[in-house]
Order: C-alpha cells, then sequence, then structure tokens
C-alpha cells in the first residue's frame, strides 16, 4: 500500500512467530507456545488481562526481551538474537517513556539522529510527522509541559517517523481519560489505514481491540486462546475463556444435548445445535415478548430487575434455575415490569457453541 | 514596632546559631589565613610584619637561589592526580552502582555498607594497608615486575601510580552513593526507548543513562575532585618525595620546614582553585541540562 507521506512509500511488513516461550522463573510463565501470523499491513491486537504476556510479546518482538525457545521473523527476515537497535521495529511505551531533557522537535527526532540522517534532514522529517500527528504547535515545548494526550501523540511521532517494518503499541492509551480515549482510538485506527504499516496493538479493554483492529488474538496465562476478526472474537468465541473476556454473560455448561434440543441451567432449548461444551446466548441478540409462548428457539421466563439505561434497556430475568441478561434496544416500545411473564426469541444468530 | 521587634527576634533566634557557627568556625579562620599570607615569616617560620607579597613569590618559585619549577609542578601534579583519579573513580563507580541499584532490595543495603565501611577506618592505616599491598616482594610487586611495569626487586610504590590507586580506593564510597541515588531513580523506559529507536548500548548510555544520573555524577564529583585535590595523607604515604602535592606543600610549611606566610598562600591558592573548579562545573552542568533541577 502506497503511503502518502513525504516520506516515500514502503512495502508494509508481515510477521511470523513460532512456538515461542518465555518464563521469567520457574513459577512464571510469561508465554507458553505462541504461534501467531500477523498480515502485511494490519491492525493486529494482542489482548488479554494482565499477567497474560501481551506485553512480554510485544517487548520479545522489539528485543528488548529475549525468548527462551521459538523464533520470530519480520518481512520474512529472521530476528534471532538481533538486538533492538538493528531491528525496524519502534515501539510506543506505556508510560510514553519521552526524554525529559530533549524538546518535542528533538525526541521526534531521536530515532533519525541514531541514524545519522542529516541533520536538515530530519528537521524537514520532524515537521511533516509533527503535523501528521496534530503536534507541529507544541515542538518547542519540553515533555514536562505536554498533556497527557500531547505525549501520547508525541510517542507516536517519535515511533513513526522512523517508518518502520512494524509499530509496536504497548497499551498507549490506558492513561488517558475516556473521552480523549474514543477520539484518539479513532485517530490512531484512521492513521494506521492512511499509512498501511504493520500495527501491533497490545490492550486490556476488549472494546479498544474491537473498534481498532483488523484481527486480535486473545492470550490468556501466555497462550493464545483465539485469532480472528473482532466480529467472530466476539460472536462467536472458542473458549470459556475468551467468552467471558468480551463480557458475555450468559454462558451455560451444556448438560445435555439431544438431536433437537439442548437442556441446561436455563432449561430446555429447543433447536438444532452444534456440539459443545457451553452454549453462549448474546444478551443482545435476545429478544422478549410479553406472555408465555412455548416453542422452537424459544424460552419461557419471568422478568427479575429491569435497568433502564436510554438507548437500551437490560433486564435480568429467572428462566428454569438460571439467571439470563438480556439487553433490548429501545425503539419506543413499552417496559417490562419486574415479576412479569415473558419468552425469549433465541434467534439462531444469537448462539454460539463453545467446544472446548 | 514591637511586631517587628518580635519577628526580628525570632529571626535572630532561628538563623543566629548558624550564623555564629559559619562566622567562627569559617570567615574568621579564613579572614586569619589570608591575612597570614600577606605577612612576612620570622626566622622560626611564624607570621611578622610588614606585610609583603613574599609568601606569593617564594610559592610561584622564587627562591634564594632564584626561579625553580619545584611548586609549579607540585601545584600542577595536584591538578592533574585529582582530575586523574576523579575520572577513574567516575569509570569504575558507574557500573559498581548500576550493579547495586539492579539488584534485589533485600540485598541493596549490605552491599551499601559493604562499600562504605572501609572509609570508616582511618586513611593513614587504609594507606599503610596498600603499602603493605604494594611493597617488594608481594605477588602484586612480583606480578608488575614480570609484566614489565617496575624494575625487579622493587616495589610498586612510592609512585603516582600507588598515590591513585590510594585516592580511588579512598574515594569510590563519595561516587558511589549519589551515583547509586541516581541508579535508583532511573526510569528504564527510557533506556529502552533510546535502544528500540535505534541507539546501541554505549549511545543509549549517553542518551537515556547519562542525563538522568547527572545530579548525581556532579554531586559526587564535587565529593571527589575536591577533596582529592587537597589530599595529604595518601601523597605523602604512597606517594614519597617526588610526588608530594600542594596539600603535602601546604602541611609542611606549618609543621616541620615551618613556614606560615608560605604555607596561608598556599591554602589560598588552593582555595581559589577548588572554587574555580566549581565554578566550571557548574558552568558545564548548566550547559548540559538546562532545565533539570542542580544540586551545585
Amino acid at each position: 500500500m502506497p503511503q502518502p507521506t513525504a516520506n516515500g512509500a514502503r512495502q508494509a511488513s508481515s510477521i511470523s512467530i513460532r512456538s515461542l516461550h518465555k518464563a521469567f522463573s520457574s513459577k512464571m510463565t510469561a508465554l507458553d507456545g505462541v504461534d501467531l501470523d500477523v498480515q502485511p499491513g494490519e491492525f493486529f491486537t494482542l489482548l488479554g488481562p494482565s499477567g497474560c504476556g501481551k506485553t512480554t510479546l510485544l517487548r520479545i518482538i522489539a528485543g528488548l526481551e529475549q525468548p527462551d525457545r521459538g523464533s520470530i521473523s519480520i518481512g520474512g527476515r529472521l530476528l534471532d538474537g538481533v538486538p533492538p537497535h538493528q531491528r525496524s521495529v519502534n515501539t510506543v511505551f506505556q508510560s510514553y517513556a519521552l526524554f525529559p531533557n530533549r524538546n518535542v522537535r528533538d525526541n521526534i527526532g531521536f530515532g533519525l539522529q541514531m541514524q545519522r540522517v542529516k541533520r536538515q534532514i530530519i528537521q524537514q522529517r520532524v515537521q511533516a510527522m509533527a503535523e501528521i500527528t496534530k503536534v507541529d504547535d507544541l515542538l518547542d515545548r519540553n515533555p514536562e509541559q505536554l498533556s497527557g494526550g500531547q505525549k501520547q501523540r508525541v510517542a507516536l511521532a517519535r515511533a513513526l517517523i522512523n517508518e518502520p517494518d512494524v509499530l509496536l503499541l504497548d497499551e498507549p492509551l490506558s492513561a488517558l481519560d475516556a473521552g480523549l480515549r474514543g477520539q484518539l482510538q479513532v485517530e490512531l485506527q484512521r492513521l494506521q489505514r492512511r499509512l498501511g504499516m504493520t500495527f501491533v496493538f497490545v490492550t486490556h479493554d476488549q472494546q479498544e481491540a474491537m473498534v481498532m483492529s483488523h484481527r486480535m488474538a486473545v492470550l490468556h496465562e501466555g497462550q493464545v486462546q483465539q485469532v480472528g476478526t473482532p466480529q467472530v472474537i466476539y460472536e462467536q468465541p472458542k473458549t470459556l475463556f475468551v467468552a467471558r473476556f468480551m463480557g458475555h454473560q450468559n454462558i451455560f455448561a451444556i448438560q445435555q444435548r439431544n438431536e433437537d434440543e439442548i437442556v441446561a441451567d436455563f432449561g430446555v432449548l429447543k433447536g438444532r445445535f452444534a456440539a459443545g461444551s457451553h452454549i453462549l446466548l448474546r444478551e443482545e441478540a435476545l429478544s422478549l415478548k410479553a406472555g408465555v409462548v412455548e416453542g422452537h428457539n424459544r424460552l419461557t421466563a419471568r422478568v427479575e430487575e429491569c435497568l433502564y439505561r436510554g438507548g437500551s434497556t437490560e433486564y435480568r430475568v429467572l428462566c428454569g434455575n438460571a439467571r439470563l441478561t438480556v439487553r433490548s434496544h429501545n425503539l419506543g416500545q413499552a417496559l417490562f415490569a419486574s415479576g412479569q411473564d415473558v419468552t425469549i426469541d433465541v434467534a439462531p444468530e444469537a448462539v454460539a457453541i463453545l467446544p472446548g | 514596632m514591637q511586631q517587628i521587634a518580635k519577628q526580628t527576634g525570632q529571626l535572630v533566634a532561628i538563623i543566629g546559631p548558624g550564623v555564629l557557627w559559619i562566622i567562627v568556625f569559617l570567615v574568621l579562620p579564613s579572614l586569619y589565613l589570608i591575612s597570614i599570607a600577606f605577612l612576612s615569616n620570622d626566622p622560626y617560620g611564624l607570621p611578622q610584619l610588614p606585610l609583603s607579597l613574599h609568601a606569593f613569590r617564594e610559592l610561584a618559585g622564587f627562591g634564594l637561589l632564584g626561579w625553580s619549577p619545584g611548586n609549579l609542578y607540585t601545584l600542577g601534579r595536584s591538578l592533574w592526580q585529582a582530575t586523574f583519579a576523579t575520572i577513574l573513580v567516575i569509570l569504575i563507580s558507574y557500573p559498581i552502582a548500576y550493579y547495586i541499584a539492579t539488584r534485589p532490595v533485600h540485598l541493596r543495603p549490605l552491599m551499601l555498607v559493604l562499600i562504605v565501611v572501609p572509609s570508616w577506618t582511618n586513611q593513614v592505616i587504609r594507606a599503610v594497608g596498600w603499602m603493605n599491598l604494594f611493597s617488594p616482594g608481594t605477588p602484586l610487586a612480583n606480578l608488575s615486575a614480570m609484566l614489565g611495569f617496575t624494575e625487579p626487586q622493587m616495589g610498586l610504590f612510592p609512585s603516582q601510580f600507588a598515590v591513585v590507586v590510594g585516592m580511588v580506593y579512598n574515594f569510590l564510597p563519595f561516587m558511589v552513593l549519589p551515583l547509586y541515588a541516581a541508579f535508583e531513580r532511573l526510569d528504564h523506559a527510557q533506556v529502552e526507548a533510546a535502544r528500540d529507536l535505534f541507539a546501541t548500548p554505549m549511545r543509549a548510555f549517553v542518551h537515556a543513562v547519562l542525563p538522568q544520573t547527572l545530579p548525581g555524577l556532579l554531586a559526587g564529583t564535587v565529593l571527589v575532585a575536591v577533596p582529592a585535590f587537597g589530599m595529604f595523607v595518601v601523597p605523602e604515604l604512597l606517594g614519597g618525595g617526588r610526588s608530594s602535592m600542594i596539600g603535602n606543600l601546604v602541611a609542611r610549611q606549618f609543621a616541620d620546614g615551618a613556614n606560615w606566610p608560605l604555607g596561608a598562600a598556599g591554602a589560598l591558592l588552593m582555595i581559589l582553585a577548588t572554587l574555580l573548579g566549581l565554578y566550571i562545573l557548574r558552568r558545564a552542568a548548566r550547559r548540559l541540562s538546562s532545565e533539570r533541577e542542580m544540586l551545585l
């Protein structure tokens, strides 16, 4: 993909990670056999809770940490034992890690300075990159004079200016307040699409991951649980961990599966389903109807709680021995009251069977 | 009026003792020293009237037998040895301070104590210790002779080498401690950012470690360079006659080779050289880190 910057076009690079292992001690395994392939020009997110190994993986790609076993190649070049300064990989650190003794201009130009680019060219490229990342009016300030969002932009400019094969971002938005965070998510995503550079983004926030990524990998205890597009990860999670981490509420162990029904805590759900260990009912894809109507893809329930949230209403309903959450969009229909008997329509798209 | 009087009283009560201390133990002795330097000396070396610049002429090397460069050599040697020893101390202290600061928290106090403990022993005893290590026939002296650095049957002391070793050993804790304090607060993310942005390990040190540890380095440099310049025990014991420093020259004038005005003039010269050195250091520090809080 051509790059519409002043810096000329370059080919984006792929990453391939093979059976990567890393342990910090006998008790603490950070990565336990990770295999991943990132496509050229892809916005790829590593998603998981703290301690899942996502940051360690990022640091190994950057060369700041050495794997115990396994290998990484970028653009087909094997990076075993290559020190960080010889990798065409740059990182936006969680703490930004700006150099306090340099102003914004010299921070952004640092990578080019280290590559012994001519001073005049550095000045031009810093100016161009500062315009792209909207920090061109801050160039003469020192880092301590910047707000969190401004520091984030400078850190981004400092990494991007080197036109790395791969840009790594370690929870770059986690220190910002919600409003600014949402705005920068969109900006960062646009910038990546525009530059066509390969981004590897680390976050523990599944909303953020879904908004920004082409594809994402969910990590848990040093292992990749699932890789896929945000839609696949959210709608068809493969493991219990992924389903829970993506925020799903209605997950039940399948007690018995017959030819055209499933038995779980919520009772009997008639319909044809794949085999698996758990059933997931997506709360926003379920719909409620007044009264009790038995039939295929239906469950009967009683409303226990009704939480009105403006755009949607969240119902907690008792269904068999289970509590379910149903989120219905407020399109003008009447609300259901607590204690009311209802029927839940379980559309086939609302159901996911977890194989694992 | 009463209010002002009360406030003045409080002010005097608060800063009075400090001011008194400084006057009695710093200002008065200094004035005394300066006045001695401008007096002549009597046959027993004690100061007497009339006022004269004789001591300074003597310090500059003019004596009964005409001019000799001996004292200027001594001054030059002092400056050179203090500088050399300080640089060596810095080079040795950086890895030590970094090593200690990166050990587990519970080990660090122990390691710092191990660095500091030798300085609780008297300087003379430590110098004598080095004398024993460097005497002819000791393993170190034999090794040096074997490698051709010294003549066979000769010891490693007295020599300028022994003086430098003694000074480095003496002043190491004064550099390690402030550097350790700086390393303990080091933001490692900056170092990693530099490495990530194509800096070799050496350049990452220059651009990310050095600026962060600069306050500690400057504090340590002052703590080492100033006393190293005025050192006299170590050169006296380990240096022999030809390695004496300005401190020895001054000390001699107040003892056996009594000539108080000359000694005072020498001390005055040391103070001026030290102030000049501190001024240069301060200027350099300001230039290196314009926005940083300085210890100087």
